[in-house]
């Protein structure tokens, strides 16, 4: 084993075991000692994140097998790690905010009886999150992707005894199971049409694998990869939250904040823009798989938008805005502007993570109240979370310079200038999707941070049902440095990562072989031609229309929330279907209650009570029984016990078998 | 270590060893009986190592045979040996029984010697099954081994055994005399031999062939069970005692499974083919249907009893889709499924010593509580849902991976195990475990204990291990699996 190779290794296994450490001996070395070996393990896999960044940087990639899982038939099913460029963003981006929230955790978590546990869990949950990512096959991945989605579980759960987060989290891992319903499907296709789960090995293939047609609807032949892809991005659309599979991610907020930030914002949630990207080659193949990714990713981006709007709990339209944002990316994965749909994951996971952060903050500071409508002037309480809370805001509606605006405005180019089926719709969502994330994000900027401060005369109400006695009554301040110090680290980036990266992650062929775009696809090469520098497009963002429509949105968000506080009650009331639509999330939640979730336990009643128990049971298992009884209580008349009646019957059996042989002579 | 044989002490030391448990007679005994138990389960599992480590991989043929004359003059031979398909099973079984003895420990106050000895007495016998080879001897075993099962559920058994244990009896009964007719079919037709290998080489005709499946099938069904004769088994699971359940899961299950792959697949593969879409409708029916009626069910062992018919019926899907990745896939399922159900009925058990309840609706908050038991309960129910790095996922990929092959459809009725599966484990697990404390039962449960803690850790270890790295267990079955793939693709007609 090579020295890189080591390395490898230590990546994910050095969370692993803080994990291990923290989750099996917790009670036993104690609080302090729980978070440094977490914090320790997930510093020594950043530490050698960089160290491979570089080496990848100078060039070096690695393909390479760890052990041979099992063997069946003739597949042979290994773990490995691949490393290249994709891969080596992706391990920075997960191990800087894992570490991140790690820091700030110990100041979130500091009261809670279950810190330990919860240390436990996001180290789990980053090793899973690396193995995911530096996996080299389709086996490891789906083991990542699984792994990810129970530490999800556990965490969204991880208040236990709150009866919103088990519902929220058994209804998260049924929901992604979906999901991974269709990914395994994909996974078993591309297995049984290539003989392998090696990716190198699959993409191969392709020459032949693009020919190839399978019947699934009588003797229509449907092109093998169409059907690949489609299956592949069903998974996707369950881990990264796609309509109609997200409804997971807004009751996810059932857990803490630190969790939402990593796992439900920065890293999990882009698994599956991660997995398509990884699969680009497959899905460079197929039209009409990335059509069906672009309509789903546009209508994500725009509807949940909306949604945002209207959500008074601080966590829940940061929620929304991770769903907008994920569409966003998938847009970008519909146009074939893979290295964009990354770019934004990174910028995003930066500022999201920013923002999740700083609604924690701002959690602790309100001492756990979560209402917006309760909030208002908390910039002179809380001046770091203040102006980070406004950098993550901006970096998010793309404004010029920020990260966000760098990456989404890449998208939206993209989308302009592509001709899959579907962009002139995807045109439209992404480019209203602007004016709508620049308005609730800033109506929740303003209500929190501007404004009359509300809490006072909230407070008295709202506090006995949040058990929080220690800060009872105060007003809300800052928070400690293991909260704002994150905030800090990730500000930075969220400011210049978009300017630095833009012009190797975008035009200058950084991620090289790992990302496959034919030609004729390419909707980035339009950008291209008239990119000149991160800081000449910045400059030209401010005469775009994209431009006009964030700063027509926060314009709006002013005047609505802090100008004429009354618009926005009347205009709710003026709208009434629509607001109540938007209210009830187009009644997703409501149909997947009805149709799904009680649809299957009065089926399973059913299946039981009808099935087994009256049909099979009744009439033949005990129908069975009673015939056998039957036939006994007929017997019985013959077994009298009297020697004449034996004698006699005797007699007249060997009478009518005379008769019977007799008549046949 | 040659000239040992290790198959006749696998058999042999836990009956004998269960004969002189038996002997230590009434519970001022209990002790003794224990320990002596204890040990012969120690000893059965040692003698079944060997079976592993000396296992030649690279050959389908028959190891570690011992043949020996029976009775003459019917040509009954005490014939045994075992391959890749069987071997798992002997150690597998034999590592259940010891879990079984040591769970049993403290919990069966009652009838002490007689309840191991009927555990130990079982574990011969059943590996007696698994490594016949011959039909009468086979025969004996199959039929013998349900004697201990009876005895376990009616005497150790809950208020119901009586009804539980006739609705078993009325199942077997008819499989059996129609698969010793199926026996003694091929007896004649081989001209006087019960060698179920040269069976496997007997030319018959395509009605015969159907006849002897459906004869086999009959048996073989309501062993595994197969819908639509598995009512016996969620009432057998609900009146037998834990260590019961435990047998009767993770082993009793696996023999109809077995036979398959030992009688119908090799002695009748025209037959086999010719009906597989019949199986595999079944199979699919078990997987789906099952899986909703176990969502409806409110007590964790009736649930768990449904899931398992559900599990099993992805084993006979695996079968009779013909290919390598399936069968070996079907094989992981049927040991996985071993470790994991064995581990939920054990769950179960240590709730219900405590509150002598099995309904889901007379718990909630358990964690609050047993934070150790809810890890412990929480590992098995994943891999119950099939969650990667648990035994529970390898089994599952590999069938859906070999059904893709074999129809994307089948494939995709299957696959929907996933949410199902995730759905009334977790769900099941969510109403226990999580929660508010809801009662007084729960407030007062203390957590495991050392012995509890022990079994339920060798367990976690297994279902990871196997999950982690399946290569040792898959590694076994390749020559025999490709052997028989082999042998059934030649017509017999």
């Amino acid at each position: 084993m090579s020295e890189m190779e080591k390395l490898y290794l230590i990546v994910p296994l050095a969370p692993l075991v803080g994990a291990i450490f923290a989750g099996l001996f917790g009670k036993l070395i104690g609080r302090t000692a729980s978070h440094v070996v977490t914090i320790l393990g997930v510093a020594v896999a950043f530490v050698a994140s960089v160290v491979v960044f570089q080496d990848v940087q100078a060039g070096n990639s690695y393909n390479g097998s760890i052990y041979t899982w099992a063997t069946a038939g003739d597949l042979r099913l290994e773990l490995g790690f691949l490393i290249d460029k994709l891969t080596v963003m992706m391990m920075l981006v997960v191990t800087f905010v894992s570490l991140m929230v790690h820091i700030y955790t110990i100041g979130y978590m500091h009261a809670d009886p279950g810190y330990q546990r919860f240390f436990s869990y996001i180290s789990l949950f980053t090793f899973s999150m690396l193995m995911l990512v530096m996996s080299n096959n389709f086996v490891q991945l789906f083991f990542g992707w699984e792994a990810v989605g129970l530490v999800s579980y556990l965490l969204i759960g991880f208040w236990y005894t709150k009866s919103t987060a088990i519902y929220a989290n058994l209804k998260a891992f049924l929901v992604n199971r979906v999901g991974d319903f269709g990914f395994l499907l994909g996974i078993g296709l591309i297995a049984a049409h290539t003989g392998s789960l090696d990716y190198a090995t699959v993409f191969s293939k392709l020459p032949e694998l693009s020919v190839k047609t399978i019947s699934l609807f009588g003797d229509s032949a449907w092109p093998l990869l169409t059907v690949v892809c489609i299956c592949l991005f069903v998974g996707a659309m369950g881990k990264s939250a796609q309509v109609p599979l997200h409804v997971w991610l807004p009751d996810s907020m059932e857990g803490p904040t630190p969790i939402s930030a990593l796992i439900h914002a920065a890293t999990m949630v882009t698994a599956g823009i991660f997995m398509v990207t990884r699969m680009s080659p497959l899905f460079e193949v197929s039209e009409t798989a990335r059509a069906f990714v672009l309509v789903i990713g546009a209508t994500t981006a725009l509807f949940m938008g909306f949604l945002g709007i209207i959500q008074n709990d601080i966590k829940r339209v940061v929620a929304y805005s991770t769903l907008s944002q994920l569409g966003y990316m998938t847009v970008a994965l519909g146009v074939s502007a893979y290295s964009a749909a990354v770019f934004h994951l990174m910028t995003h996971a930066f500022f999201k993570a920013l923002l999740f952060l700083a609604a924690g903050s701002v959690i602790i500071g309100m001492h756990h109240e979560q209402d917006i409508r309760r909030m208002g002037g908390l910039w002179k309480r809380m001046p770091i979370t203040w102006i980070t809370s406004l950098i993550g805001s901006l970096a998010l509606i793309g404004f010029p310079f920020m990260a966000g605006f760098f990456s989404k405005d890449s998208i939206i180019e993209a989308v302009a200038a592509s001709h899959t089926l579907g962009a002139k719709y995807a045109y439209a969502c992404v480019l209203i999707g602007v004016f709508v994330t620049a308005f609730y994000s800033f109506r929740m900027y303003f209500l929190v941070f501007h404004g009359r401060e509300r809490f006072h005369a909230a407070h008295a109400e709202a506090h006995d049902d949040h058990g929080h006695g220690a800060h009872g009554g105060e007003v809300p301040h800052e928070s400690p440095w293991v909260v704002w110090l994150p905030l800090v680290l990730l500000a930075v980036p969220s400011v210049v990562i978009g300017y630095l990266a833009i012009g190797p992650m975008l035009f200058g062929d950084w991620f090289g072989a790992s990302i496959v775009v034919h030609e004729g696809n390419n909707a980035l090469a339009h950008l291209e031609a008239h990119f000149t520098s991160a800081f000449g497009m910045a400059i030209h963002g401010f005469m775009t229309l994209p431009f006009a429509l964030a700063m027509a949105g926060v314009a709006t968000a002013a005047y609505f929330y802090l100008v004429k506080p009354e618009i926005p009650a009347r205009i709710a009331t003026a709208f009434g279907p629509v607001y109540r639509l938007l209210e009830n999330k187009y009644y997703f939640d409501r149909f997947n209650e009805i149709v799904f979730a009680a649809g299957s336990r009065a089926l399973g009643k059913v299946f039981w009570k009808a099935g087994d128990q009256a049909v099979i049971d009744g009439l033949l298992v005990n129908g069975t029984a009673k015939i056998i009884g039957g036939f006994a209580q007929i017997i019985r008349y013959f077994q009298t016990g009297h020697l004449y009646q034996y004698a006699f019957t005797i007699i007249i059996g060997v009478v009518v078998l005379l008769a019977f042989w007799g008549s046949r002579g | 270590m040659t000239g040992w044989q290790f198959l006749s002490l696998a058999i042999w030391v836990p009956i004998v060893g269960g004969l002189v448990t038996l002997a230590t007679g009434p519970d001022r005994n209990a002790p003794l009986a224990r320990l002596i138990a204890l040990v012969t389960a120690c000893a059965g599992l040692l003698v079944t190592i060997p079976l592993y480590t000396g296992f030649d991989t690279t050959t389908a043929s028959m190891q570690f045979v011992e043949r020996y004359q029976w009775v003459s003059r019917f040509s009954i031979e005490y014939y045994l040996g075992v391959d890749g398909i069987s071997m798992p099973f002997v150690i597998l079984n034999s590592f259940i029984t010891l879990i079984v003895v040591v769970a049993g420990w403290q919990v069966i106050d009652r009838k002490v010697a007689q309840y191991n000895a009927a555990f130990l007495i079982m574990s011969g016998l059943l590996n007696g099954i698994f490594s016949s080879l011959d039909g009468v001897l086979f025969y004996v075993f199959f039929e013998a081994s349900l004697i201990p099962l009876y005895l376990i559920i009616g005497i150790w058994g809950g208020p119901n055994r009586v009804y539980a244990a006739i609705k078993f009896f009325l199942y077997t009964l008819v499989g059996s005399l129609l698969m010793l007719v199926a026996i003694l079919w091929l007896f004649m037709e081989s001209g006087g031999s019960f060698d179920i290998l040269s069976w496997h080489n007997l030319k018959i005709g395509m009605a015969a062939q159907s006849l002897i499946f459906f004869a086999f099938l009959a048996s073989f069904a309501v062993k595994v069970p197969m819908w639509p004769v598995h009512t016996w088994l969620p009432d057998a699971h609900v009146e037998a005692p834990t260590g019961g359940s435990v047998v009767l899961a993770a082993i009793a299950l696996k023999l109809g499974a077995y036979g398959f792959l030992r009688f119908s697949l090799p002695i009748v593969p025209d037959a086999a083919q010719h009906y597989a879409s019949l199986i595999l409708t079944l199979s699919l029916i078990a997987v789906v249907y099952i899986g909703f009626v176990a969502l409806a069910q409110s007590d964790m062992k009736k649930l768990v009893a449904y899931s398992s018919i559900s599990h099993m019926g992805f084993v006979t899907l695996g079968f009779f889709m013909f290919n390598a990745v399936a069968i070996e896939g079907a094989l992981v399922q049927m040991i996985s499924h071993g470790f994991v159900s064995g581990a939920m009925f054990l769950c179960i058990g240590v709730l219900y010593d405590r509150v002598h309840s099995r309904q889901i609706a007379d718990y909630g908050g358990v964690v609050n509580t047993m934070p150790k038991f809810a890890a412990f309960f929480l590992l098995f129910a994943m891999a119950n849902a099939g969650l990667p790095a648990t035994s529970g996922f390898v089994g599952e990929f590999l069938v859906v991976l070999g059904a893709v092959q074999y129809n994307f459809w089948i494939a995709f009725v299957a696959a929907t195990t996933l949410i199902l599966g995730a759905a009334y484990t977790l769900w099941m697990y969510k109403r226990v475990v999580f929660g508010e404390v809801a009662n007084e039962n729960v407030k007062s449960l203390s957590d495991l204990n050392a012995r509890e803690f022990a079994f339920l850790a060798v367990l976690a270890i297994c279902v990871l291990a196997m999950g982690i790295y399946p290569l040792p267990v898959t590694e076994v079955m390749h020559a025999s699996v490709n052997g028989l793939l082999q042998h059934i693709a030649v017509s017999k007609l």
